[in-house]
């Protein structure tokens, strides 16, 4: 057997992987969420959460068989936080309720939700126009004093911190659609800085509610295509008109090479490289020329160690906005080359919608499986090629391959960027 | 074994941090003199130095934010259009944080400073809120009305002055600040997580130049609304925190940011130092009685602050909370008259740790001290303490 390896090329902490879970619309679990994604089924389907009538868009990859009693996004994003953590916890044999190491969560933006300012609205007794100085009245009674917690942008991280035991003052953030990714990132660095010998890192979103649909939906971000909910995310293809909007999470349990070897931990496999670059040229626009899209790719490579032609795959950020795909293929050309025309790239929103909060994480998780499952997820519904972005998309069904290292986007709006290299190997 | 909360300088590998830039704007007005010049008019009645708005949300004051010429930090209208005053108070205040550094104008610098935001989320459509609401109680498909109403009557663009990490966003469009930005949210405790993970990503060698801060809008119902739920938010008429008849905090407007930097880098660009930035502890509190006091008294020790430390003091209004911090105060920094944050400014909730650090720096600068450090009480969790030093 081999030596072990306890420092990157940099002589840096190396960081493993020791424990995985994810929940989706495709299901709870790595394996049932595996099946699902290899054969190319998606969890894509028309909301029966609220009413659709007058939306544009009426479907979501939401996760309704997690309760879907009395919705509530903060209680379902962190019911999902920790189905997935206890599932990666449980699968790195550290101790259930003694976490070694900090809490870094994507959580996706609390407020007070209409059911209960309608709630509020009707115990303040007003008969005619409705203000918020009705509310703030209610709100003296003291009837409603649980919704505060319930409502605050650091409870979801708190209970979870509680549940598992994690130490330190636990960190709730958000870099919009690359949450999930900061997470992981914020993790790596604190692993590699000595803070600790490990980090629970989960992004996480239960958010689908009619008014956050709304939102997207009066961006132009949301495909219309309704008819058949399944195909209506359709990454890379020509006919792309839009993300579907998607629920879930995903945990890791990172932790030093060292303390997983000395504790007998299976390493599932490693985080060797992250990468950010801020983009100031507009609220949900890429830079044209892509550079800052370009910069976070180089950075994730120049942090691992590694130069473009040790990618074997990459799982895209992949949204299905005519925008993001063009910009992503633009970016990944730039950096990967002539070479990028034959590396494997799809797309798992295809399948489970985008996922927001989560999908950094989600997609993370669903990197390492392919790397240790030598099986690459397919972008589904690619039917009708995009003359301008032309890479093997891993169209429609799962493939076989040997893959070592993967590159995983995330990009979001307000000008976020955030790559990993995610390795089977230490480097 | 440190504490995993901890970022502090010290051993071989790590280099000092320091605070080169400080942008704070709050109803005394802009600018980190106009903060000192109210500290010096007397501790006991830093809470009249600024004015406060008792009327549009009654029972609840606030501090108002001051009035401010928009264009000197955000030049574009359209900028200006595209942000919630949250986010305006914000980019002001990161503004004059990179003037305050003398980083304005170097775009190659600024293209790799890094950000972290501490923020909650941004404002609502206070009418069509009400008038959602107004329709939806006589409508006999409520769900349906909501939908049509949101789909024709909000804003597009108002997502985009709603979601938290835009701050960090505008900060990007307007400043050109674009080494990469993450958004803390939770409250006060964000804000010192934010100090934290800067500091410490300097002190490692990863980064040598931050802008970290926060900003808030205290003049929002909303808002409000989510702490009255609560009843923490202080109903009656302007005392300071010590001489509340009943508990709770009075938020502020304002936006607070600094500029933090590895002293080599600073001394390389010939840049001022307005303090050395030595320690910042973060933690989680227990529920119990004793919980705070126990934390906060850990974090003293794990900072080696001193018993002269000046202290700026993140105390609520909230007495079972306040009283732990003062217990640990007279123990640890006996005979120190402490500079209440929110007396001066209001509780600025997710920047109210960076307005403290920021006031700190101040007073360290100004010769006023020579060690300062910042509690913080989170309002339902977390504590943290940040030691400042001269030079």
């Amino acid at each position: 057997m081999a030596e072990p390896t306890y420092t990157d090329r940099f002589g840096r902490p190396l960081v493993a992987v020791t424990g995985m879970g994810v929940i989706t619309s495709l299901g709870e679990g790595k394996a049932a969420n595996w099946a699902a994604l290899t054969s190319g089924r998606s969890g894509i389907h028309r909301i029966s959460r609220f009413p659709v009538e007058g939306l544009r868009t009426t479907i979501a990859g939401t996760v309704d068989f997690e309760g879907a009693e009395d919705f509530c996004a903060p209680k379902l994003s962190e019911r999902l936080a920790t189905t997935a953590a206890s599932e990666a916890v449980a699968q790195s044999g550290l101790p259930a309720g003694d976490f070694p190491g900090a809490l870094f969560v994507a959580v996706p933006p609390v407020e007070i939700e209409w059911p209960q300012r309608r709630a509020l609205a009707e115990a303040s007794g007003q008969a005619g126009d409705v203000t918020y100085a009705d509310l703030l009245a209610a709100a003296q009674t003291g009837d409603f004093a649980a919704w505060h917690d319930l409502f605050l942008f650091g409870t979801v991280a708190d209970h979870l911190a509680d549940r598992f035991g994690t130490k330190g003052s636990p960190i709730s953030l958000s870099t919009a659609c690359s949450s999930g990714a900061t997470a992981i990132q914020l993790g790596i660095e604190a692993i590699r800085r000595g803070e600790a010998p490990a980090a629970l890192c989960i992004g996480t979103d239960g958010s689908v509610h009619a008014e956050a649909l709304i939102r997207f939906s009066l961006l132009s971000a949301l495909s219309t295509q309704n008819a058949v909910p399944e195909e209506a995310a359709k990454p890379f293809s020509k006919n792309r008109d839009g993300f579907v909007m998607g629920e879930g999470a995903a945990a890791l349990v990172l932790e030093s090479a060292e303390h997983a070897h000395a504790r007998g931990a299976e390493i599932l496999g490693y985080v060797i490289g992250a990468g950010e670059k801020g983009d100031g040229f507009h609220r949900t626009r890429s830079s044209p020329d892509g550079a800052p899209v370009i910069a976070a790719i180089a950075a994730a490579l120049e942090d691992a160690g590694i130069g473009p032609e040790a990618i074997d795959y990459v799982n895209a950020h992949g949204t299905g906005t005519p925008e993001n795909d063009k910009m992503e293929a633009m970016g990944l050309m730039a950096v990967i080359g002539e070479r990028m025309q034959s590396v494997p790239i799809s797309s798992n929103k295809s399948m489970i919608g985008h996922t927001l909060t989560a999908a950094g994480a989600v997609e993370a998780v669903f990197s390492l499986m392919t790397i240790r499952e030598g099986v690459i997820p397919p972008t589904i519904n690619y039917h009708v090629p995009d003359p301008a972005i032309p890479l093997d998309v891993v169209p429609n069904t799962a493939r076989e391959a040997r893959v070592t290292r993967v590159l995983s986007n995330s990009f979001g709006f307000g000008g976020q960027n955030t790559c990993l290299v995610l390795s089977a190997e230490p480097g | 074994m440190s504490s995993a909360g901890m970022s502090s300088a010290g051993t071989m590998s790590e280099r000092d941090v320091v605070v080169t830039g400080i942008g704070l704007v709050s109803c005394l007005g802009e600018g980190i003199e106009a903060h000192l010049a109210a500290i010096r008019s007397g501790a006991d009645r830093l809470f009249e130095a600024g004015p406060w708005e008792t009327q549009r949300f009654v029972p609840y004051p606030v501090r108002p934010a001051p009035a401010l010429d928009l264009t000197t930090q955000i030049p574009k209208k359209s900028d200006q259009r595209q942000m919630e005053p949250w986010q305006r108070l914000g980019v002001y205040a990161a503004g004059a944080a990179l003037d305050s550094a003398g980083l304005k104008d170097d775009a190659e610098l600024k293209a790799r400073t890094h950000v972290i935001v501490a923020a909650g989320g941004g404002e609502r459509d206070f009418d069509v809120d009400g008038q959602v609401l107004t329709a939806m109680r006589t409508h006999e498909a409520p769900e349906v009305l909501l939908n049509e109403r949101l789909m024709s009557d909000v804003r597009p663009t108002l997502f985009l002055a709603q979601l938290s990490n835009l701050l960090a966003g505008n900060i990007a469009i307007v400043h050109g600040v674009t080494g990469a930005s993450r958004t803390f949210m939770g409250e006060e405790q964000a804000g010192v997580d934010a100090i934290r993970i800067a500091h410490a990503r300097i002190a490692s060698g990863q980064n040598d130049l931050f802008l970290v801060g926060g900003s808030f809008n205290a003049e929002r119902a909303d808002s409000i609304l989510s702490y009255a739920l609560g009843k923490r938010a202080y109903a009656g008429a302007p005392a300071p925190v010590a001489e509340r008849a009943s508990p709770g905090f009075v938020l502020g407007s304002g936006g607070a940011f600094l500029v933090l930097e590895a002293r080599s880098h600073a001394e390389a660009r010939g840049a001022r130092v307005f303090a050395t930035l030595a320690a910042v502890g973060a933690t989680r509190t227990g529920r119990g009685e004793g919980a705070i006091a126990e934390a906060l008294d850990r974090l003293f020790a794990e900072t080696e602050t001193s018993a002269d430390a000046r202290i700026v003091s993140g105390a609520l209004g909230l007495p079972n909370r306040d009283g732990e911090e003062r217990a640990v105060l007279a123990a640890r920094a006996p005979g120190a008259t402490p500079v209440v944050t929110q007396d001066l400014v209001g509780h600025l909730m997710e920047a109210h740790a960076p307005a403290g650090v920021a006031l700190a720096a101040g007073l360290v600068a100004a010769g006023e001290a020579r060690e300062a450090a910042v509690t913080s009480i989170g309002h339902q969790r977390g504590a943290g303490l940040v030691r400042l030093l001269a030079g």
